[in-house]
């Protein structure tokens, strides 16, 4: 689960890491107002949606006035920011943070991530802060430095100290730098972090260590033990398709594509969105039904792909194991009869009880098209799809 | 002979009273010798008590004391479930396979760190489970489209595994074992270290490998398997038209920072002499050719 800026400030905030003075706005008003209780003469405008790369998107300005404050905030909020992470069709802004200037005198990158190889959290490092981290990887890997923190000791002073000398933090700041790093390490355990950034942290012209923007991602199976951060989550910024699925307990990925597909088990769920790709359609989406593919699952994961205007057809591939085909079947002939199928249905079934699945569906008098495997269903749904 | 479990392993239940772990006891003792080889069931509210003539223990210690058994399957809910696997490596136990999705990740990574140096073998979580066919299940799979055979087969997903043993079967390969290693980022057995087993095993003469987006464990695995494995390999990577940044229903099933994608991990298995397709229908019928070679 991703968060705001503003909101991981808050946390990183607590867990003594110094940011910004700022305040989260919902108006223009509410924006001036806060550029006017800060105080000051300069003022940062910043969009607030999830995704990065808001500077270049035009979302990020500052302001030498009130009145440029203003002016920018009214230019901000409600415009539909494209970055390079949120596709054409952009991310509309709801929200902003209205920020106190800080003078710059270079800028650092930190993170961490859960290292799957290591099975550690590792703490990033850059000279190069500011700059996108994939991009300092391709070019200068040499240029960031990690630590695989022992989930026992901790970060230590030392190691800490050191990752800062080597990306240049000047001796003055060591200290300061060993508190937001550590700070970082507590608020990742402690929140059940998956990914963590705080880029740039910047040294001040009055050689301040300051957390200048700052990113979380938060492991979706510990929020039960984080009602404060599920109360940050932010439904105007998630996929509408996807926020209703998990009411359903269903995993659902809304893709470009024109071919729905609704599947048992992701593993096959991408395979069979690959298939139907390799015989030259565009899959719509991923879809999960999991293990026990139910007749109110079944109906509620129509009604979801039935949503998406583009939608031309349906690929049902399931692989009964222990959930019998032919009460499968009869799932899928309820929920196709509840919704009015209006796009050709192909369904393959396979497993338990598969000749009684593939009977209960040829007899329900439903336009439904069987696949014999995988490879014959999918070829048939990608017909179906282009009208043939 | 097979890896890891055969049909005179015995088994502890842990969760066994809950909902699912009583529905997949029920079937794992059906399936060949299971009714001899589950043996114990933990549940500390409830020891003394049996479940379908299977005892309960109150801890994982006093059911290995009692039976004898030195494997373990956890189906117990997520919030405990690390811990569940940090009481079954404390009673020293060999191999430890835990069912249970949904597991926070910095449980993983503080029950990983309390068994470096450990000898109990993790195989999960958010796995199926292991099966040798004939002999013993242990897990969720459905015992019934598997074969007795020859082929091994290790995977990161459910029905997908499934998928590719119902196409062995059909064409009348079976299978020595069937391993799940499960979709969560951080878990125990990854594809290299189940390979290195079918390598040695000399009753398995080539091995399927089904691997996902997200990690570099289809990677680490080729590289080995370039150098060291002496058995035809046929792999499969799922999640070619997955978008990064997006989880993809697995908990470790995700591009990011632009690592983990399936053509990346698909060039590499090829370079290092695994036999691949890009079609999950054609997986068994490549093991067909490449054996027939």
């Amino acid at each position: 689960m991703k968060i705001h800026e503003y909101q991981a400030k808050e946390i990183l905030r607590q867990y003594g890491v110094p940011t910004p003075r700022g305040a989260a706005c919902f108006s223009v008003d509410e924006a001036v107002a806060a550029a006017r209780q800060l105080g000051g003469s300069v003022w940062v405008v910043k969009a607030q949606i999830h995704a990065g790369g808001r500077g270049k998107g035009g979302g990020v300005k500052v302001a030498k006035s009130q009145d440029q404050v203003r002016e920018y905030a009214n230019q901000i909020l409600g415009m539909q920011l494209v970055t390079h992470q949120t596709g054409a069709e952009g991310q509309k802004v709801r929200r902003l943070l209205i920020e106190e200037g800080a003078q710059i005198v270079k800028e650092y990158y930190v993170g961490m991530v859960v290292d799957r190889s290591r099975q550690r959290v590792a703490l990033m490092a850059s000279s190069e802060g500011g700059m996108d981290i994939e991009e300092v990887a391709a070019h200068t890997p040499e240029k960031i430095h990690k630590v695989w923190i022992d989930p026992v000791a901790g970060l230590t002073d030392a190691e800490s100290d050191e990752v800062a000398r080597k990306i240049g933090i000047p001796e003055a700041a060591i200290a300061q730098v060993r508190a937001c790093l550590q700070g970082l390490y507590r608020t990742f355990v402690e929140k059940d972090a998956m990914l963590a950034e705080i880029n740039p942290l910047v040294l001040t012209g009055d050689q301040r260590v300051v957390a200048l923007d700052a990113k979380f991602n938060f492991d979706s199976n510990a929020l039960y033990r984080h009602p404060e951060i599920v109360a940050m989550r932010d439904l105007d910024e998630e996929d509408p398709a996807e926020i209703e699925a998990s009411k359903f307990d269903l995993s659902y990925i809304s893709l470009d594509g024109d071919i729905g597909c609704l599947v048992n088990g992701a593993g096959l769920a991408m395979a069979t969105m690959d298939i139907i790709k390799l015989y030259g359609g565009a899959p719509a989406n991923f879809l999960d039904v999991g293990g026990g593919a139910t007749t109110e699952k079944v109906t509620e994961a129509f009604k979801l792909m039935l949503r998406n205007p583009k939608l031309k057809a349906i690929l049902v591939n399931i692989f009964g194991g222990i959930m019998r085909c032919d009460v499968i079947a009869e799932g899928v002939v309820a929920a196709a009869r509840e919704v009015h199928l209006s796009v050709p249905l192909v369904v393959r079934l396979e497993g338990t009880n598969v000749e009684l699945g593939k009977k209960i569906l040829a007899e329900s008098g439903l336009p439904i098209i069987s696949g014999s495997d995988m490879a014959d269903a999918a070829q048939k749904v990608v017909a179906a799809a282009k009208g043939k | 002979m097979s890896i890891l479990i055969n049909k005179d392993t015995k088994v502890i239940t842990q969760g066994m009273t809950g909902k699912v772990g009583q529905f997949h006891t029920y079937h794992c003792r059906a399936y060949a010798n299971g009714a001899n080889c589950f043996v114990a069931g933990v549940n500390p509210k409830k020891a003394g008590e049996t479940f379908e003539g299977v005892p309960v223990y109150a801890s994982v210690q006093d059911a290995k004391n009692a039976t004898g058994a030195t494997v373990s399957v956890i189906y117990v809910p997520p919030s405990g479930a690390a811990a569940a696997i940090d009481e079954a490596v404390e009673a020293d136990l060999d191999l430890v396979i835990c069912i249970t999705e949904g597991i926070p990740v910095h449980d993983m990574l503080k029950t990983r760190y309390r068994m470096q140096g450990k000898r109990t073998i993790l195989i999960g979580p958010n796995c199926p489970g292991l099966i040798t066919p004939d002999e013993i299940k242990i897990g969720i799979m459905p015992g019934h489209i598997h074969k007795k055979g020859r082929i091994g087969v290790v995977s990161r997903s459910g029905t997908l595994t499934y998928e590719a043993v119902g196409q062995l079967t059909a064409l009348g390969m079976g299978q020595s074992s069937c391993v799940g290693i499960g979709g969560d980022p951080i878990n125990g057995m990854k594809h290299i270290d189940v390979m290195k087993l079918f390598n040695d095993d000399p009753e398995t003469d080539a091995v399927i490998m089904v691997g996902e987006i997200g990690g570099s464990d289809e990677e680490d695995c080729a590289r080995w398997v370039k150098n060291n494995m002496k058995k035809p390999v046929v792999g499969f990577i799922a999640g070619i038209t997955a978008p990064p940044g997006k989880r993809m229903g697995h908990a470790g099933a995700i591009i990011s920072g632009g690592q983990g994608g399936a053509n990346e991990k698909l060039a590499v298995m090829e370079e290092c002499g695994i036999h691949i397709t890009r079609n999950s229908a054609e997986m068994g019928k490549l093991m067909q050719k490449v054996l027939k070679g």
